[in-house]
């Protein structure tokens, strides 16, 4: 097996010595000579008719340079998936929930932008609003779209076997539901961002966006221009877990009042906004039934599914599908059927969050597995590796699994968390529980149907040879991508990781689809890999004219040339180098031949050294409807144990460890692999406990800021023992696959599976607060009592 | 009405003219253009803002910029020194303490009050201290480890 110098180490962040001092610039931390202040007008009403908008009294205010509503703004339809754009950056007629945007204003402060808003004088017709699931299906219904009947925005029908078949050979069945809450991304930096509009007619969107290159797409779409008009960049943004993953109202806004006033333009959600806008993780409401043999075989599964969506589209057809899709593995199971429903109403919608549409029903199919393993008297664990896939294997709906440590993700967190010592051997009230799950690592299709490659990379050396620039258009959003492009660039190329600089996150640098899906280390990793191989190529190509070896001779490591044999007399390429660097101090000597000195006599020869390279996938996944959502060149996957304490008299949870493993193919950055599944961790746990975001009966966020909307916080946070399982991924650059997502699916699934092993309860709704959970624990009693 | 107010802000002193409603907050990133500093909610609630504050953290989005006149203020910025990072701004670094870097600088602040205070922290208070800083990224387990790589 190859070794490696740079990539597999604990290097150390190329973008955290700025963070820690605070020279780290996020998009609000820049200011714009002659810059506006903007501002978004957004609907007090969750549904009501727009009879008439009035903008005088506030253009007449002074500071005020531009006051925009739909009539400018046009009627251009956008939102995630082109098949369903149903959104457009002011409300035509009709504004469907409150924040939905009506009209924003640009000033020379922000005091004056927001007083200018609240001079807008709008007149509306309250419409009767729907914000259930069950209020928007019923005959009657208010209705949102017109073009969608009943409110219901998508559905989903897939059976692959034979379900009935597979049920009726089963000798235990189960059925169960679960309900859980809207989220929020709760990430800690609001969505904020700068337009620019300068005189050759270029727009410049600086913005805190997981997707630079969907949002230019969006921009130049809405705005009628030209994408090569369009430039995105992103700074360092404070991370966005989805919700950031697409063009936003304020972001468009922005670059209309940027146009309009030919200044720069700054805007920001406040927190309060945040929650308004929305977009994360869905509310969800399964109900699965699973079929299995008294040995524990998995013989059907089958799975119903409705999606409280909001008032668009957003991410909602993706979500759907996936719901249904990821719970194809990572069990060997021959039967599935899936009926999914996402439903229209008078909230904000909801989009893709960490987990994308998976969370919920792994948490409910989890559960399952432990009910069925207690029926039969199997021990979970088993019933779990009994069951599970292997490499190599493919699912029924046609996720093909090319590497999966899926059992040595079991084994590991058996051993690291004492299992079998442990498991039903607990003292009353604590509690042992597990749970897998698996991710894609990057969405097998781009969200516009296309065939563009999902990732470009250039690699250019500089002059002097020293150095290497990396530069990509993915986005860093504190995951650590652009270390580990850094790290997979200087290992492909041979050189350490200091001499590799590194710049992203910018439209003008390539295309890359971006942060969504746990999809830049492969993808954009591949990219990366390619692109360093190939001006690791030229250097050698001019090495082997000059030295008269071949290439195939010669490797470089470490910044050092190395030969196969014989290390032929480069005397004269020394002596032409340090001719060029006279007066230098860094001239070298030792006696092997340096990069430095080969990539400068490359330039000599070439004039710049620049490598491209460029990903995508192979063709992915089955020929049914919705085949391609959930398809991934590769899946990461996870096993956790959670170990619990329930307070039988108050209902109280107190999670005590949790222990997790997972397979990220080959890690890249271990420090940054173990970052990903202690951040999976800590929103798996906040989702589990206590995060919900609640409305009043007008459909007005209750609780939008960060004390109400509970995150986990240090002090309800375990201890965490993440133990990373390494595969060698096929599909992978240097083997490497995700983490960032897949680490969430076991962590709800383990925690309830504990907390029935804790208190003899099974909780069937989320968040699990005290109440909940102590009027399980009284329905227990009451129920044994009943038996006894 | 603008007060005039004076400060000192990592040992270098400042005179400015704030309006009454200004937050220490908003005067220190945009008009003092010391943007290390950084706001998540302005509402009190997730600790990005914290700055230390004549010797005590502080939200400085819920303090005036003219309750701060006369203050001695230390920001991230003031932290590393000639010699590099403050030994905290390197632990964060290495232990892989850092995501998007967003809570970072009010964590280190609080950390470092911490520190300066009780060198020796048991794992309870070190979570007790930093309790009033909110990271969606990092699960604070990094986080944990950088702090007690540093005590004493
Ligand atoms: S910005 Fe001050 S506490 Fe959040
Ligand atoms: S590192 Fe992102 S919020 Fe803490």
């Amino acid at each position: 097996m190859k070794s490696y110098d740079v990539i597999s180490t604990r290097a150390n962040r190329i973008d955290t010595p700025d963070k820690a001092t605070g020279k780290a610039v996020f998009v609000d931390d820049i200011t714009l000579p002659g810059m506006l202040y903007g501002a978004l007008l957004q609907s007090p009403h969750a549904h009501a008719k727009i009879l008439s908008i009035d903008t005088s009294e506030a253009e007449k205010l002074p500071g005020v340079k531009a006051v925009i509503t739909a009539k400018e703004a046009g009627q251009v339809k956008y939102g995630v998936s082109p098949a369903r754009y149903d959104e457009t950056v002011f409300a035509v007629d009709r504004v469907r929930y409150v924040g939905d945007e009506i009209a924003a204003v640009a000033a020379t402060r922000l005091d004056i932008a927001l007083e200018a808003v609240s001079r807008i004088q709008v007149e509306y017709e309250v419409l009767p609003a729907v914000f259930t699931v069950e209020d928007a299906v019923k005959d009657g219904a208010p209705q949102l779209h017109d073009e969608f009947k009943g409110n219901l925005c998508a559905e989903v029908h897939q059976e692959f076997g034979n379900v009935a078949e597979g049920l009726e050979n089963s000798d235990i069945v189960i059925t169960t539901e679960m309900k859980s809450k809207r989220q929020d991304g709760a990430f800690i930096e609001m969505q904020g961002c700068i337009a620019e509009y300068d005189n050759r007619g270029v727009l410049t969107l600086t913005s805190s966006t997981q997707v630079p290159h969907y949002v230019q797409r969006t921009v130049a779409m809405v705005l009628g221009m030209d994408v090569g008009k369009v430039r995105v960049k992103k700074p360092y943004v404070g991370a966005g877990f989805g919700i950031k993953a697409a063009a936003n109202p304020m972001e468009l806004a922005c670059c209309m009042l940027a146009r309009k006033t030919k200044k720069p333009v700054k805007m920001n959600f406040t927190r309060e906004q945040v929650f308004m806008y929305g977009r994360a993780r869905h509310r969800f409401h399964h109900t699965i039934t699973t079929g299995a043999k008294k040995d524990g075989t998995l013989m059907a599964l089958k799975h119903e599914c409705w999606l409280d969506g909001g008032a668009y589209t957003s991410f909602g057809i993706a979500t759907v599908y996936y719901t249904g899709s990821l719970l194809g593995g990572p069990y060997k199971l021959a039967n599935m059927s899936y009926d999914g429903y996402r439903v229209y109403n008078n909230k904000p919608a909801c989009g893709a969050q960490r987990g994308h549409g998976a969370v919920i029903a792994r948490a409910c199919f989890e559960q399952q597995l432990d009910m069925i393993a207690e029926k039969i008297g199997m021990d979970p664990l088993e019933l779990r590796i009994k069951n599970m896939m292997e490499t190599g294997d493919t699912t029924c709906n046609d996720l093909n699994m090319s590497s999966f440590g899926m059992a040595e993700c079991i084994e590991a967190v058996r051993n690291g968390s004492d299992w079998d010592k442990k498991k039903g051997h607990m003292p009353p009230g604590k509690g042992i529980g597990m749970a897998c799950g698996f991710f894609v690592s990057g969405a097998g299709y781009p969200i516009y149907r296309s065939d563009t490659f999902h990732g470009t990379v250039i690699v250019k050396l500089t002059e002097d040879g020293g150095t290497a620039l990396v530069y990509t258009a993915s986005a860093e959003i504190g995951q650590g991508s652009d270390t580990a492009f850094a790290m997979i660039a200087a290992e492909a190329l041979g050189i350490p990781l200091e001499n590799v600089r590194l710049a992203s996150g910018d439209t003008d640098m390539g295309v890359d689809l971006g942060a969504y899906s746990s999809r830049q280390t492969l993808m954009t990793g591949h990219a990366t890999k390619e692109a360093a191989e190939n001006v690791r190529r030229q250097v050698l190509e001019v090495l082997a004219e000059q030295l008269n070896v071949a290439v195939e001779k010669m490797d470089i490591r470490n910044g050092f040339i190395e030969f196969d044999g014989d290390t032929p007399d480069f005397s004269t390429l020394r002596t032409r180098y340090i001719k060029e660097h006279r007066g230098w101090t860094d001239n070298p000597d030792s006696d092997k031949l340096t990069f430095k000195e080969a990539s400068r006599i490359a330039f000599l020869e070439r004039g710049s050294i620049v490598g491209t390279g460029k990903y995508k996938p192979h063709s992915l996944g089955g020929k049914f409807k919705g085949a391609a959502v959930g398809t991934s060149p590769a899946y990461g996957c996870s096993a956790q144990v959670a170990e619990v304490t329930v307070d039988m008299d108050t209902g109280q949870i107190t999670i005590d460890k949790i222990t997790d493993a997972h397979d990220c193919g080959k890690a890249i950055n271990m420090t940054s692999v173990e970052g990903q599944m202690e951040g999976s961790i800590s929103m798996g746990i906040g989702e589990a406990m206590h995060e919900e975001v609640i409305f009043d009966n007008q459909g007005r966020v209750l609780n939008d800021d960060l004390a109400e909307y509970k995150i986990v916080t240090t002090m309800d946070m375990p201890r965490v023992k993440t133990i990373v399982v390494e595969s060698d991924e096929p599909n992978g650059p240097f083997g490497a696959k995700e983490v960032g997502e897949g680490a969430i699916m076991p962590t709800i699934p383990a925690i309830l599976n504990a907390v029935y092993d804790a208190a003899g309860v099974r909780v069937y709704e989320l968040p699990l607060t005290p109440e909940r959970v102590f009027h399980a624990i009284q329905e227990y009693r009451e129920r044994n009592k009943a038996t006894a | 009405m603008k007060k005039l107010i004076q400060m000192t802000i990592n040992d270098r002193a400042y005179e400015v003219a704030v309006e009454p409603n200004k937050t220490l907050a908003d005067l220190i990133r945009y008009d003092l253009g010391l943007t290390g500093t950084k706001k998540g909610c302005d509402t009190g609630d997730c600790g990005a803002c914290t700055v230390i504050l004549n010797g005590d953290p502080v939200n400085s989005c819920l303090v005036l910029a003219v309750q701060a006149d006369n203050a001695v203020i230390e920001t991230i910025e003031g932290l590393s020194t000639d010699d590099g990072l403050h030994p905290l701004q390197q632990a964060f670094v290495e232990k892989g303490a850092i995501q998007c870097g967003f809570c970072t600088p009010g964590m280190i602040l609080s950390a470092k009050n911490l520190l300066d205070k009780n060198p020796a922290p048991t794992e309870a208070e070190i979570r007790e201290g930093i309790s009033g800083n909110l990271c969606r990224c990092t699960g604070y387990q990094k986080i944990f480890e950088a702090i007690e790589s540093t005590r004493s």
